[in-house]
């Protein structure tokens, strides 16, 4: 054991060496390895950075709604079972309020109906389509996350009432309203007047699909009295605890099946929601696009372990004789293999920090000019690149440093 | 020399060894018996093909024979593991080679230390020791010298001091003065001397008459078996007095 120490600081010192006294072959090596941990490493941030706005676009969805629709949000195989459902009606949402009402201890809070669908709207001259339009209660912000830059929510007497008012999304108030106040304005839906009284703070993207500002609320009597045609309609209901979701979507399929009138032998006709089945859908289709990337990235890592290999080899050949010397005075097999692996990983090592250091600059540089793309520099993505590089070291250095170890020592010190 | 003397070091029992060289077997030794004795001062001679580098690989633990035995300080050598042979070199076996072999980028003392790294020596222990080793070869004021800053005769002093360093059985010098000239050349033989009077066991390798005449005894190999022993182990306590042979290889 004590050996074993000894060994490993007199190799270490020779690797130093080494390195030290071929600086422009140790440089341009230990490039390919750089080169390899900046490809990895970006793309260890960019995934991190994906995760983070994938759980941020999640977060819209909150972990504590379930949504009552007409399908489920995950493929199924057997759609021709799904495919004559009745459509969702906002009129559920009284009944199931007043059964909640009703039951003693339930895991819910309040239904919440909403109906959207998609068209331009206008203000003089300026126009954005396809923007999401919808219609819901005022008890929608217990439901929803967001907060308001300008103005305020449409009050309860105005969504009973059908009033002709809206909040708008960021991105509605960014295109009409570019050097105006929007309070107080009248935008054009449909050829129909609407006062905006609120705008929606910035919400994002939705994984960068589409955007969450592209929106207008208003009150379900206005929007139904305009749009009811091709609306699509939802359900959303407030669970108490999160952590009892799965009792409270029993609960609430019984609810539901009571508002249909289902007997009891026959099947839901519809579908209970979550942000989780959401997750679970998306989960995989994240994962394959990490791990193809970082296979891509990996290959370029690959390729400076290559090179570290190589040199390694070179290194072998040239210091034989020193190896023979080295044998005759004693160094056994494990000695030999330990200095080369020591080398090419102290090679690597060198090479992954660098890497490293150049990619923490990349990565700010990145994150001053672009903040909205995502980048993640984290204590555990530094960690996992010194263990790549380490582990890189001693694949590349193993096949070198075990000929090394096995060189026949009358051969090596007669070596030329 | 008393009954130390009487130890054998060495015992070499009718070994041989055969290469192959593409297609055919080149028998480098066919059959060669030696003995030696605690400090012994002994040369090998030979002319280039005669067995003479086989037998110095064989002796220093580098090479196992094809077949015979080999005992060195009674342990059975011919069956040993390429570890447990390193083992033995690191401990029993100081050897000094023609071209010094020396770490190029190490100064003496951290050459010197060397085996005893692999030995597992701490490392107060081995600089002291390396540095005594060194003084002992006249290199006191040399420790942190590179090879590149030493002169030639220096650069042998300091691979000796490292055959020296852990106290081995045999030095085993091969043509240690063939990259000398010949004032260096007897420098290092006068310290060989030395060595040898302080109780250290020597073996020359050497095709050389006049560096072979500084040992005691001198074996002559030739086509892969001993031709001439002129230091019979039985009067090993009455060795030859006068040089041997000198006037045959000038």
């Amino acid at each position: 054991m004590k050996r074993f120490v000894y060994e490993l600081s007199e190799s270490w010192k020779i690797a130093l060496a080494q390195m030290r006294s071929n600086k422009t072959r140790s440089t341009l090596t230990a490039l390919g390895v750089i080169i390899g941990i900046v490809a990895v490493t970006l793309m260890g941030t960019a995934i991190a950075g994906i995760q983070v706005g994938f759980d941020k676009s999640m977060a819209i969805f909150g972990d504590d709604v379930l949504y009552v629709s007409q399908w489920p949000w995950k493929p199924v195989d057997d759609w021709w079972n799904y495919r004559d459902r009745k459509k969702i009606k906002t009129e559920y949402a009284e009944p199931i309020n007043r059964i909640i009402a009703a039951t003693p201890n339930s895991n819910l809070v309040i239904a919440v109906p909403t109906s959207s669908l998609l068209r331009s709207v206008k203000y003089g001259q300026s126009e954005v389509s396809n923007v999401l339009i919808r219609g819901t209660v005022s008890d929608y912000l217990i439901t929803s996350t967001f907060d308001f830059s300008e103005g305020r929510f449409f009050n309860e007497v105005e969504s009973r009432g059908g009033a002709n008012v809206c909040v708008i999304g960021y991105d509605v108030a960014d295109a009409l309203f570019p050097s105006e106040n929007p309070i107080e304005k009248s935008v054009l839906i449909n050829g129909q007047p609407f006062k905006v009284i609120g705008v929606i703070s910035r919400q994002g993207t939705f994984l960068g699909l589409f955007s969450l500002d592209s929106i207008v609320v208003m009150p379900l009597p206005a929007f139904q009295k305009y749009f009811s045609a091709k609306s699509k309609s939802d359900i959303l209901v407030k669970v108490k605890d999160k952590k009892r979701l799965a009792e409270a979507r029993d609960e609430l399929t019984g609810v539901m099946r009571r508002v249909r009138g289902l007997p009891p032998e026959k099947k839901d006709d519809f579908s209970i929601n979550e942000q989780q089945a959401l997750k679970s859908t998306l989960d995989p289709i994240k994962n394959s696009i990490a791990i193809a990337g970082l296979f891509i990235t990996g290959l370029s890592l690959f390729v400076g372990a290559i090179g570290i290999m190589n040199i390694t080899f070179v290194s072998v050949k040239e210091r034989t004789r020193e190896i023979g010397t080295r044998k005759a005075l004693g160094a056994r097999r494990r000695t030999i293999l330990l200095q080369f692996l020591i080398e090419s990983t102290s090679l690597c090592l060198l090479g992954g920090m660098i890497g490293l250091g150049i990619a923490y600059l990349m990565c700010s540089g990145i994150g001053k000019a672009f903040p909205s793309f995502p980048v993640r520099f984290s204590l555990s993505l530094v960690l996992v690149s010194m263990a790549v590089s380490i582990l890189t070291g001693l694949f590349s250095g193993f096949a070198p440093a075990w000929s090394a170890s096995r060189l026949d020592p009358v051969a090596a010190l007669r070596y030329e | 020399m008393g009954q130390m003397s009487d130890h054998l070091v060495i015992d070499i029992e009718n070994i041989t060894k055969d290469y192959v060289m593409g297609e055919e077997i080149v028998h480098a030794l066919r059959g060669v018996s030696l003995q030696i004795r605690r400090n012994e001062y002994i040369a090998i001679m030979g002319p280039s093909g005669s067995g003479k580098s086989t037998l110095m690989n064989m002796l220093g633990c580098l090479d196992t024979p094809s077949s015979g035995r080999y005992e060195f300080n009674g342990r059975d050598v011919s069956a040993m593991t390429d570890d447990e042979l390193a083992s033995i070199r690191n401990r029993e076996i100081g050897f000094v080679f023609q071209t010094f072999n020396l770490l190029p980028r190490a100064d003496s003392l951290r050459n010197v230390e060397l085996p005893l790294i692999y030995a597992g020596i701490d490392s107060e222990t081995r600089w002291e020791r390396a540095a005594t080793v060194l003084r002992e070869v006249g290199l006191g004021d040399r420790l942190h010298h590179k090879p590149n800053e030493l002169s030639g005769g220096q650069r042998q002093r300091v691979a000796i001091a490292r055959a020296l360093v852990n106290n081995p059985s045999i030095i085993l010098a091969d043509e240690p003065t063939g990259n000398l000239d010949s004032k260096t050349g007897e420098e290092i033989m006068v310290l060989f001397e030395n060595l040898y009077q302080r109780g250290h066991t020597i073996i020359l390798v050497t095709h050389e008459g006049d560096i072979a005449q500084h040992a005691r005894r001198t074996v002559r190999l030739r086509d892969g078996l001993i031709e001439s022993d002129d230091g019979g182990f039985d009067d090993i306590g009455m060795l030859p007095i006068e040089g041997p042979l000198e006037a045959t290889y000038t």
